[in-house]
């Protein structure tokens, strides 16, 4: 296995490396000027020209990826063109809120979406499973900035719950922390409670339909442990696969969450950074991105053995 | 005679609107004793597993019981509630399945999962003495090294050995009454003899009472103190087993004890002239595994080094238990698998090596009919269009393949309004019909059965075995009869060939073959096969 998992990190470098490809030329290739930008409306072409070689923006773009990817390699993920900061740091600082809400959301997600699937599959056909699953529908079909706004309105707003928008670190209180995070996590988690719901659903459907389950029943076991214990676990592989398939797609979530309540998170970074088309820190980003979810899938492949015997690497 | 363990009075099971008959079981009644092995045989559909579903509480919700009794030492069971059924189940009463690769959840371990049934009922029970029980019953049920055998998962053993976890888990409490739902019948012939022997042994230790539901007469002669006959959910005939057997009253019990194949070849045909084969393997060789990109797993001798010949018109059987290799013989001679080395020559010419664009002129030629009728025809099209395509495939026009596909459906019994129809519409014995037709538009010279007839009941086994009997003469086929099933090979294969590990340990013709098995593992094929022990009885028309 530790083979399997060297091998895995091993094939991790070629991705990397064809995203920093495609990255770099998509970036270069889009319209848009950095140096234009940063000289503002009413430079001159001399003016422009002189940042473009400040920045090395005038090198041949093979020499400019050269250049990236030897600080790449070294460790330095380069320096952002509007606000001279190091790209690292640039990260470093916008990643708790991100980190925050990802998790938050992820967790909220699963605790509410995999008993929801579990009953309505065990209730198959009843008004309760017609329930969880129109209400799986819906989530899926309400836009992000949609659902942020209305809970805004209702929670912030009419019912002055919760605050706005913004973000407070944890080191400042548990409570701002968590007041700050509420909203944002219930907008986000929905329409990944809706895939997890409908995938835990389907999962363990098929699985009450096995020999085992009737074995289980067979043996005196209680519902509740029939469920948690027979089927759950045999019905996990695909609802983990989809858990980490949404760690993947939470990326873009983030992006529009952020900026609907204000959030200081790599999603709102990669934002601003598009706009003002600051190429060093949209490549460490994606670069960052590319990384993590590579690893994401990395453990979701070894979660499985803890829950199928059967599989080895 | 004590107080019955289990008493059922008058059951009646009404099926749901639209079924095609009313009643799944109706006024059903029988006992079984203490120490008593009563067998419920029937063909599909007779109502035997809902009989053990009804006594279990374990019917799908849309069956359920509208008269009778079923008393478990004294108490009704259809009056007591869920919890109270569910102290039942697995105390007082136990059931072991038919298929033990699916029915032990593939997540847990075995002694975990034989523990929960002491969980679950034997609460007091410590942690330590759990164990201990656990590897008794393991010991009881005589599994090699308990101890580690308990912290194996159920695919790390033999299907034989999963069963024998199934009954350990079901004697965990000491149960009144065990309920085994076609126990057998998913294991090879060496393996059910072995089981079977083993339920003899605990039953008279245990002083249960056994309702074993089989279809097999074979199993019912090697194991059943009385028997009881079921059809279309009614009881035809009851009674101990030897006067059952011997002497039965009823026409369709006559019926079935007919029909199951006798280990007794006919008589030899004519033998085909000796021309030259239509298919011949040499050296064929196929190994699993030991590549990849990992080098992982062991490779696997499937085949080693098969040198058959199957003359025009001879039916050629393949007899082999579970791993022997004869289905990866079959798929390397239809070049579903490549074959690892060695020649097949169809005619003259070698393709176990043809790469898959040069093998189309040859596939016709092979064609195969699969064990699952239920699997192997497309439910989206047609049978009209199942069997078509083959032939249009080959450049037929659509008139002509449609032709002979209505002189196909004659020949395999069914009726020409059968092609416009989907494979759901069909029994098992029908569908395995309309498989023997598709494979035939394709005109082949050699047709390879695999496991075809060993999913039917014994009534229909019987036809299908006539029609390909009556095919062969009269097409001049050569067939390629798979199965694990000496009773069924004995009554069509002109030659025999039995199979273990890959290898051909034996090879004879038929008649020969059964006067005088020369290699241990035939004889020990021949011992462990359920012979009938009684007469042959006449069929009733």
């Amino acid at each position: 296995m530790g083979r399997f998992i060297l091998g895995r990190l091993a094939a991790t470098l070629p991705v990397m490396g064809v995203v920093a490809v495609i990255v770099f030329l998509l970036l270069r290739l889009a319209p848009g000027d950095p140096a234009a930008i940063l000289a503002g409306d009413a430079a001159t072409p001399e003016q422009i020209a002189a940042i473009r070689a400040r920045l090395g923006l005038d090198q041949p773009m093979l020499e400019q990826f050269a250049t990236w990817i030897w600080r790449l390699v070294h460790g330095d993920l380069g320096t952002s063109i509007i606000s001279n900061q190091p790209v690292g740091r640039l990260i470093l600082d916008r990643i708790e809120p991100t980190l925050a809400l990802a998790t938050s959301t992820i967790l909220f997600a699963v605790l509410v979406a995999v008993p929801l699937g579990v009953l309505a599959a065990w209730r198959h056909g009843t008004w309760v499973d017609r329930a969880v699953m129109g209400l799986s529908v819906a989530g899926f079909s309400v836009p992000v900035f949609v659902l942020g706004y209305l809970l805004i309105f209702g929670f912030s707003m009419q019912l002055r719950w919760l605050p706005v928008q913004g973000y407070v670190s944890i080191a400042d209180g548990l409570w701002p922390f968590l007041s700050r995070l509420i909203l944002p996590t219930l907008t986000l988690s929905v329409i990944y409670i809706a895939l997890i719901a409908r995938t835990t659903r389907s999962s363990v459907l098929e699985v009450l339909g096995e020999d085992y389950i009737r074995t289980a029943r067979a043996k005196g076991v209680t519902e509740a442990r029939v469920l948690r214990r027979h089927a759950l676990r045999n019905a996990a592989i695909p609802v983990i696969s989809v858990i980490g398939l949404g760690i993947a797609l939470l990326i873009s979530g983030v992006v529009v969450t952020e900026s609907v309540f204000n959030l200081p998170g790599l999603g709102r970074l990669t934002v601003d950074a598009v706009l003002a088309r600051d190429y060093p820190v949209i490549q460490g980003v994606i670069l960052l991105f590319s990384a993590l979810y590579v690893l994401v899938n990395l453990s979701i492949d070894l979660s499985y053995l803890l829950f199928d015997p059967r599989i080895r690497y | 005679m004590s107080r019955p363990v289990l008493e059922i009075r008058n059951l009646s099971v009404p099926l749901p609107r639209g079924a095609d008959r009313g009643y799944a079981i109706e006024d059903l009644s029988l006992t079984v004793a203490p120490g008593e092995i009563v067998c419920v045989v029937g063909e599909s559909g007779s109502g035997k597993s809902v009989t053990a579903g009804a006594v279990m509480g374990l019917l799908p919700p849309v069956l359920k019981p509208s008269a009778g009794q079923i008393l478990l030492e004294g108490e009704d069971l259809l009056k007591a509630g869920p919890a109270r059924m569910r102290r039942l189940r697995g105390g007082r009463m136990a059931m072991v399945f038919q298929e033990p690769m699916t029915a032990l959840n593939p997540a847990l371990r075995v002694g975990d999962q034989v523990a929960e049934m002491l969980e679950a009922h034997a609460g007091r029970l410590g942690r330590g003495a759990r164990r201990d029980k656990v590897r008794q019953l393991l010991a009881d049920v005589h599994l090699p090294n308990p101890e580690s055998l308990a912290r194996a998962y159920p695919h790390q053993l033999s299907g034989g050995q999963r069963q024998r976890v199934m009954i350990a888990m079901a004697l965990a409490n000491d149960p009144a009454l065990i309920i085994a739902d076609e126990p057998t019948t998913a294991l090879d012939v060496t393996t059910q003899a072995q089981i079977l022997k083993l339920m003899r042994e605990l039953q008279a230790r245990r002083e249960a009472g056994i309702l074993f539901i089989t279809h097999d007469f074979g199993v019912v002669s090697e194991i059943a103190d009385r028997v009881v006959v079921m059809r279309t959910g009614r009881l035809v005939e009851e009674g101990p087993a030897e006067s059952v057997l011997c002497r039965p009253q009823d026409p369709y019990t006559r019926m079935l004890i007919a029909a199951v194949p006798r280990a007794e070849p006919p008589p030899p045909r004519a033998r085909p002239s000796l021309v030259s084969p239509v298919l011949a393997t040499r050296d064929l060789t196929k190994n699993y595994g030991g590549r990849g990109l990992f080098g992982g797993g062991r490779p696997v001798q499937a085949l080693d080094g098969i040198s058959i010949a199957l003359q025009p018109g001879e039916t050629l059987g393949i007899v082999g238990e579970s791993g022997s290799g004869k289905s990866t013989l079959a798929r390397c001679i239809a070049r579903f698998v490549d074959p690892t080395a060695g020649h097949v020559r169809i005619g003259g010419d070698d393709i176990a090596l043809l790469p898959a664009r040069a093998l189309h002129p040859y596939r016709r030629r092979i064609q195969v009919i699969f064990q699952d009728p239920y699997r192997s025809l497309n439910p989206r099209r047609t049978v009209g269009q199942s069997i078509v395509e083959g032939p249009m495939n080959y450049g037929l026009s659509r008139e002509a393949a449609t032709a002979r596909a209505k002189n196909l459906i004659a020949l395999v019994g069914l009726d020409a309004g059968a092609l416009a129809r989907y494979p759901h519409a069909f029994s098992g014995g029908q569908r395995q019909r309309i498989a023997i037709a598709r494979a035939l538009a394709m005109e082949p010279d050699v047709l390879i059965a695999d496991e075809a007839v060993s999913a039917l009941d014994v009534s229909v086994q019987r036809q299908v075995l006539e029609l390909l009997e009556a095919i062969r003469e009269r097409l001049n086929l050569a067939i390629l009869f798979i199965t694990h099933d000496l009773r069924v090979a004995a009554r069509l294969c002109d030659r025999l060939i039995v199979m273990l590990d890959g290898r051909i340990v034996e090879e004879g013709a038929t008649a020969a073959l059964f006067a005088d098995p020369k290699h241990a593992y035939t004889r020990a094929l021949f011992a462990a096969a359920p012979v009938m022990k009684a007469p042959p009885v006449e069929a009733v028309p």
